[in-house]
């Protein structure tokens, strides 16, 4: 217990940072800042090592499982309404000490390689204060214990998100992509907040554990409320958990919300690696899996977030294959993964081995965080050498670059799911899981494995073989851009050992997961097909993959133009919400309102220069008008009183 | 002998011709006058309400004593504007002060 209250320095230290590196940053701080930065999440993540090995391998066990530690509790805002009230606490449990290892070594990563990339930038010392903010408020929503606190961390990091993506703001597209990135997700936030209101109002709490104690017991008034009353034919429990998963689809980038994800590119490549691929993009996930005892209790909300995650997973991998762009591909590739984790949350079952699926989707987290984040770092590289994001102008860089070329092919394999790598162990429980829950979702993710490894390698030949040597603008990068790579390829080789089932599970108890060889031989066959037919397509210059993509003909044109999503939504604001709603709106607004107001001041104008005539300065004038009143008056009421 | 109507009528035509004063002379000092005129117009109409419908009390007279009083501090005061009016226009002329109009 000793050691929660450092906890609370792990949200101090980044925010302080922050606040000096954005307030003395420019003036003083103008070569330091990097160093500062990066010195600060050293820090944090030595803290935070030291936290989880306590936690998992050293701290008391509660009836040999993980107990959950409040390392901080204030009652902050009340609302003198059903008990209700926001309190400010940390919350250890198994996932957030998970969350918080990924969070912080990835985030050291990018800021180490930074360092190196950001560097002789004009706005350096504020991209470090963003990357400061973002890590504080990431760190801030894993750590929540009440779903209210959650919230308002939730919308920190996408206040920084949108800051990161639009860092570039003198470019149009970043600008565009940035405020693209803020409203989809901020619409779908409204979802979030809407189903907060909803459990918060019913289960007369916002607090995570006594929400989940309330709405788990089928006894408790709570849960018969929320049960019996409903709405066009879906009960409010349903209704609740299916707006919080809308929520978690925006931030997730779940179809079909996802269109902000590739536009987020823009931003500069290590925030892609740290916010759009390795964090804040899982911090759905992390939501549906802090409230997965809730959602466990209602098939209708986990069928959606199965469904939701599988078919985000087929869509994302099928235009991945066809796009050109090295960044929007890696985006795809993370839409596609996270798709994977959504549907093995999906599919799970609550307690002991039937956990399995949530303990796999959670695994899938953090070995995806390192390989996802070790590929955007050498998308990194590979733009700072050549100047371009195009594959078109990529190809024979294996030469010029030979430690990205090295941690890249390490990643490549680890996603695809090649063992023994992690990608391979956390995708085979997951397609366990999946076998066990739902076998159609599991036919989906198989055939996701194998477009997953086929993209991968594709982007992977197209960049380091294809054809003869690229010319390099800028050497390989200096120390400080390999040394990121190099860790976290090695976390990517060893991350799969790690037994998770022994430390992450759906009730806190350790279970031992059985790995059958026989199971993982069709995944495998799949994957290894995929790699080939890349190896084949696109290992030497040709026109192979023309000719495929012929044969596709309308199929690969739709996944080229990412099946249109874009258009549809342009459509439907356009022409629907912008002219049948919007533009009328707007007519009422400056006609009628306007129009109405306006009026009015037109009309005592009017009528003021029609009678200003009459003050025209004589005395006289004033007081003959004053006794003709008087008289008039004075007859009206003589001859009243007669009547 | 009750003369009230006929003191009415004067202090009416007196009242009136102050009005007409009022309404017709251009001279300010000419206008103050007027208002003198019907000032005195209500005098009369009180020492004469007086005497014949309440003989035992003196309230009227007070008060007529009181206007008069009042007056003589209205015409120290109207003397004054007057002045500063003539230093500003170089004249008492009322056409030529109509300058607060729109």
């Amino acid at each position: 217990m000793n050691y929660a209250q450092y906890i609370p320095l792990l949200l101090a230290l980044p925010l302080l940072s922050f606040a000096i590196l954005g307030i003395w940053g420019r003036k003083s701080l103008k070569k330091s800042s990097g160093i500062i930065g990066t010195m600060v999440l050293l820090i944090l993540t030595i803290i935070s090592i030291a936290v989880a090995t306590h936690y998992f391998f050293i701290g008391e066990k509660l009836n040999n499982g993980y107990q959950t530690i409040f390392a901080l509790n204030i009652p902050w805002l009340d609302f003198g309404y059903k008990n209700l009230s926001i309190d400010i606490g940390l919350l250890l449990d198994p996932i957030s000490v998970m969350m918080l290892v990924v969070i912080t070594v990835v985030s050291l990563m990018v800021h180490i390689f930074s360092l190196g990339y950001m560097k002789g930038e004009e706005r350096y010392p504020t991209y470090f204060a963003f990357l400061s903010l973002f890590t504080f408020s990431m760190l801030g929503l894993v750590l929540s214990a009440n779903i209210f606190q959650m919230y308002i961390f939730w919308e920190l990091v996408g206040v920084s998100s949108y800051l990161l993506i639009g860092f570039y703001f003198t470019q149009p597209k970043a600008v565009a992509a940035a405020k693209k990135a803020f409203i989809v997700t901020r619409f779908a936030d409204l979802g979030f907040l809407i189903g907060i209101l909803m459990l918060g109002i019913q289960a007369e709490t916002f607090d995570f554990l006594t929400l989940i104690e309330r709405l788990t017991n089928a006894e408790s008034t709570a849960y018969i409320n929320m049960h019996t009353t409903s709405f066009l034919g879906i009960s409010a429990l349903t209704w609740a958990l299916s707006l919080v998963f809308v929520g978690g689809a925006g931030k997730s980038a779940m179809f079909p919300l996802h269109i902000w994800l590739p536009d987020a590119m823009e931003g500069p490549t290590p925030v892609s690696a740290l916010i759009h691929a390795a964090t804040m993009v899982v911090a759905g996930v992390f939501l549906v899996a802090r409230l997965f005892p809730i959602f466990h209790f209602n098939h209708t909300a986990l069928n959606l977030v199965a469904w939701t995650g599988a078919l985000s997973a087929l869509f994302a991998a099928v235009i991945a294959c066809t796009q050109t762009d090295i960044k929007r591909v890696l985006a795809y590739s993370t839409m596609s993964q996270l798709g994977y984790m959504m549907f093995a949350l999906g599919v799970s079952g609550y307690g002991g081995e039937s956990g399995l699926g949530y303990t796999a989707s959670l695994f899938h987290l953090f070995t995806h965080a390192f390989f996802k984040s070790l590929l955007f770092l050498g998308a990194g590289i590979i733009i700072h050498a050549i100047h371009s994001n195009d594959l078109k102008d990529m190809g024979g860089l294996r030469h010029a670059l030979p430690v990205t070329h090295l941690t890249f092919l390490i990643a490549c394999l680890a996603i695809a799911g090649v063992p023994p790598l992690s990608g391979f162990f956390s995708k085979e429980e997951i397609l366990l899981a999946a076998w066990e829950g739902n076998r159609m979702i599991f036919t989906i993710g198989l055939l996701t494995a194998g477009l997953t490894a086929f993209y991968m390698f594709r982007l992977y030949f197209l960049i380091f073989w294809n054809r003869p040597a690229t010319k390099v603008i800028s050497k390989e990068a200096p120390a400080s851009m390999k040394i990121p790579l190099i860790i976290l390829a090695a976390i990517s080789l060893v991350a799969g050992f790690i037994p998770f089932s022994q430390l992450v599970t759906t009730d806190q108890q350790p279970f031992k997961s059985s790995f059958h060889v026989l199971f993982s031989i069709a995944p495998l066959l799949l994957v290894i097909a995929g790699i080939f037919t890349a190896m084949h397509l696109y290992k030497n210059q040709g026109e192979k993959a023309a000719h495929l993509a012929q044969w596709f003909g309308k199929f690969y044109q739709g996944a080229l133009h990412k099946f249109y999503i874009d258009e549809v939504y342009l459509f439907i604001t356009r022409n629907i919400i912008y002219k049948i709603i919007g533009s009328p709106a707007a007519r009422f607004d400056k006609q009628v309102v306007d129009g109405g107001v306006n009026g009015l001041g037109n009309g005592t104008r009017f009528i003021a220069e029609k009678i200003k005539a009459l003050q025209n300065g004589r005395v006289q004038w004033y007081l003959l008008v004053f006794l003709g009143g008087i008289l008039i008056l004075s007859f009206i009421f003589i001859g009243w009183n007669k009547i | 002998m009750n003369y009230l109507q006929e003191i009415l009528v004067i202090s009416t035509a007196l009242f009136f011709i102050g009005i007409y004063g009022l309404l017709t002379r251009r001279n300010i000092i000419a206008i103050l006058m007027s208002v003198e005129l019907m000032l005195n117009s209500v005098n009369i109409n009180f020492v004469a309400f007086n005497k014949y419908l309440y003989p035992n009390s003196l309230d009227g007279i007070f008060f007529s004593i009181f206007i008069i009083t009042i007056a003589a501090a209205e015409v120290a005061l109207a003397i004054a504007i007057v002045i500063n009016l003539y230093r500003n226009h170089d004249s008492v002329d009322i056409d030529s002060t109509t300058l607060l109009k729109y």
